[in-house]
């Protein structure tokens, strides 16, 4: 893929996430960790290949189509893009508005959702008046709340303690478990290291080494991303 | 922090902020618009009456210049046309005007006259049409030629059809007036939509990614601008009713003037402003929102 009349930044790429896997994709900064993942959110198109999710080509896909697939896609953007209009409690509860659920039947699972990332104290406040961390845990739980079918995170780990990106990672390994596909593009070693999990190493716009899969078998699910 | 936020009593926020310093002259221009256009609409009402007025009292009665034949006096003449014409379907009276009647119609044009005799002043008889049925000229005229009676019928109807054009002029002009008013609202907010969709930029990407749909997002300034353009339509109605009041007030029982009375049931015109600005923001804002938001994807 390529931004504007720009040089490409992603080329020759093809690889496919079973669904329920868990990867990493790391690399040097500008390597294009961020441009794969807004290839996957629908946030960019290709301008050459196709990008295949839950079994279906999006790239043909009409725009009608897209709402509907990214409802089922969380992801924690670089720069949070939270709203800061808007309480921390409704940020996190954005997704499941949008999905057209009801207030009563999530206001408990978003409480227990932004407790759990550590802001059971801050629901009300503004984004502004969070801390970097908070921020970015609050970024989290809005990408989460709404048990996502893939899980799409770009350094979500940046802004925060070590102790509290391990707690993030048991986060994301719970929603694993649960059945999220999820890929995590990370500077973080470390957490890559002390994972276990498969890792995507992206070079100027290639993936040039591909680690051994994981070890656990993944549940089965019906569908996962499969971008050729 | 002195309350512990409670995630039961939560409501959700609007996705758009409720209150932007730039609304304030988004509703100051709408306001001064549908002041405009109901004061369009009420001097439209007024002008209506004034005609219907005009016509009705024109409509109410005819008068005949009768001409004596050779050999009968004047007198007897006209006395002869009433005659004939108070038979006559669709009038309720015809009463011939003793000379000096017809004298003071004419003085304005003569000037005082002391032998009255001497002048060749026309008979006139005056008709009082059926309110309901009121007779035209053809009718009047037949029957004064079935009893032989030279006169020309002057039933106003060229003075009815000049007020009738007038009135129609005003009301044409006024239905352009109101559609140049709602155009222009419609443009204003159509622009204030585009600079709130230009500032709101980072709302309507995130509401995309979380995978709403184009007609969600564009409800939400479709509802924003319709809810600022019913405000701004409230004010503006109700400056025009409070100065159609003094204008009502100050013009005594026959409202402004005679020639525009305002009638206080014309102030109801007002009442569909509000809704009708609503309306076209709401048209306005959801044309425009949508051709943007499908761009921003
Ligand atoms: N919005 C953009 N417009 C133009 N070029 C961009 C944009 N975003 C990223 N790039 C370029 O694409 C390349 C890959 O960037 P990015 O995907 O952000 O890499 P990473 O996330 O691995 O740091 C870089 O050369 C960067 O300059
Ligand atoms: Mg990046």
């Amino acid at each position: 893929m390529r931004y504007g009349r720009g040089p490409d930044v992603l080329t020759n790429l093809s690889f496919g996430l079973a669904p329920g896997s868990f990867h990493f994709v790391t690399g040097p900064s500008g390597a294009g960790k961020s441009s794969l993942l807004k290839l996957i959110y629908l946030a960019a198109k290709p301008s050459k290949g196709l990008v295949h999710l839950f079994g279906q080509d999006t790239t043909s896909a009409p725009a009608s189509a897209k709402p509907g697939l990214r409802r089922r896609i969380g992801v924690v953007f670089q720069d949070l893009t939270l709203l800061d209009h808007l309480s921390a409690f409704d940020n996190a509860a954005l997704p499941l508005r949008i999905a057209g659920r009801k207030p009563a039947d999530y206001r408990n699972d978003v409480a227990e959702l932004l407790t759990w990332v550590g802001l059971g104290q801050r629901m009300d406040a503004m984004p502004a008046t969070l801390a970097g961390g908070e921020r970015q845990r609050l970024a989290i739980a809005r990408a989460v709340v709404n048990r996502p079918d893939i899980l799409l995170a770009d350094e979500p780990t940046g802004n925060v303690d070590h102790e509290m990106a391990v707690r993030i990672f048991r986060l994301f390994v719970e929603l694993n478990r649960l059945g999220t596909t999820v890929l995590i593009a990370t500077h973080d070693q470390d957490l890559i290291a002390r994972s276990g999990r498969p890792v995507l190493l992206l070079e100027n716009g290639r993936i040039t080494a591909r680690s051994a899969p994981e070890p656990r078998p993944p549940e089965p699910r019906p569908s996962g991303p499969v971008p050729a | 922090m002195s309350e512990i936020f409670d995630p039961a009593r939560w409501r959700p926020a609007p996705f758009l902020p409720e209150k932007e310093a730039r609304d304030r002259a988004l509703i100051f221009v709408v306001a001064v618009l549908c002041f405009l256009a109901c004061l369009t609409a009420m001097g439209v009402l007024a002008a209506n009456r004034a005609a219907a007025g005009w016509t009705g009292q024109l409509n109410g009665d005819a008068t005949v210049i009768v001409r004596p034949k050779g050999g009968e006096t004047p007198d007897a003449a006209a006395a002869r046309a009433a005659e004939a014409l108070s038979g006559a379907t669709g009038v309720t009276e015809a009463r011939a005007l003793e000379p000096a009647k017809a004298y003071d119609l004419l003085r304005p044009w003569l000037g005082d006259v002391t032998d009255l005799e001497d002048l060749p002043v026309p008979r006139l008889v005056v008709v009082t049409l059926d309110a309901r049925h009121p007779a035209n000229a053809k009718q009047l005229n037949a029957a004064l030629q079935s009893q032989n009676v030279d006169a020309t019928v002057d039933d106003h109807s060229v003075w009815i059809k000049d007020i009738q054009r007038a009135g129609d002029l005003v009301r044409w002009l006024g239905v352009l007036v109101f559609l140049l008013i709602a155009a222009a609202a419609g443009a204003v907010v159509a622009f204030a939509t585009r600079a709130g969709l230009a500032a709101r930029r980072d709302v309507v990407e995130v509401l995309h990614l979380a995978g709403a749909e184009d007609g969600f997002i564009a409800r939400l300034f479709l509802t924003r601008f319709a809810r600022i353009a019913g405000l701004a339509g409230l004010i503006g109605a109700g400056a025009a009713a409070a100065l159609g009041v003094g204008l009502r007030i100050a013009g005594g029982g026959e409202g402004l003037t005679p020639a525009l009375p305002l009638a206080w049931s014309d102030l109801a015109a007002v009442l569909p402003c509000p809704l009708l600005a609503a309306l076209v923001a709401a048209v306005a804002a959801q044309v425009t929102a949508m051709a943007l938001i499908r761009d921003m994807q």
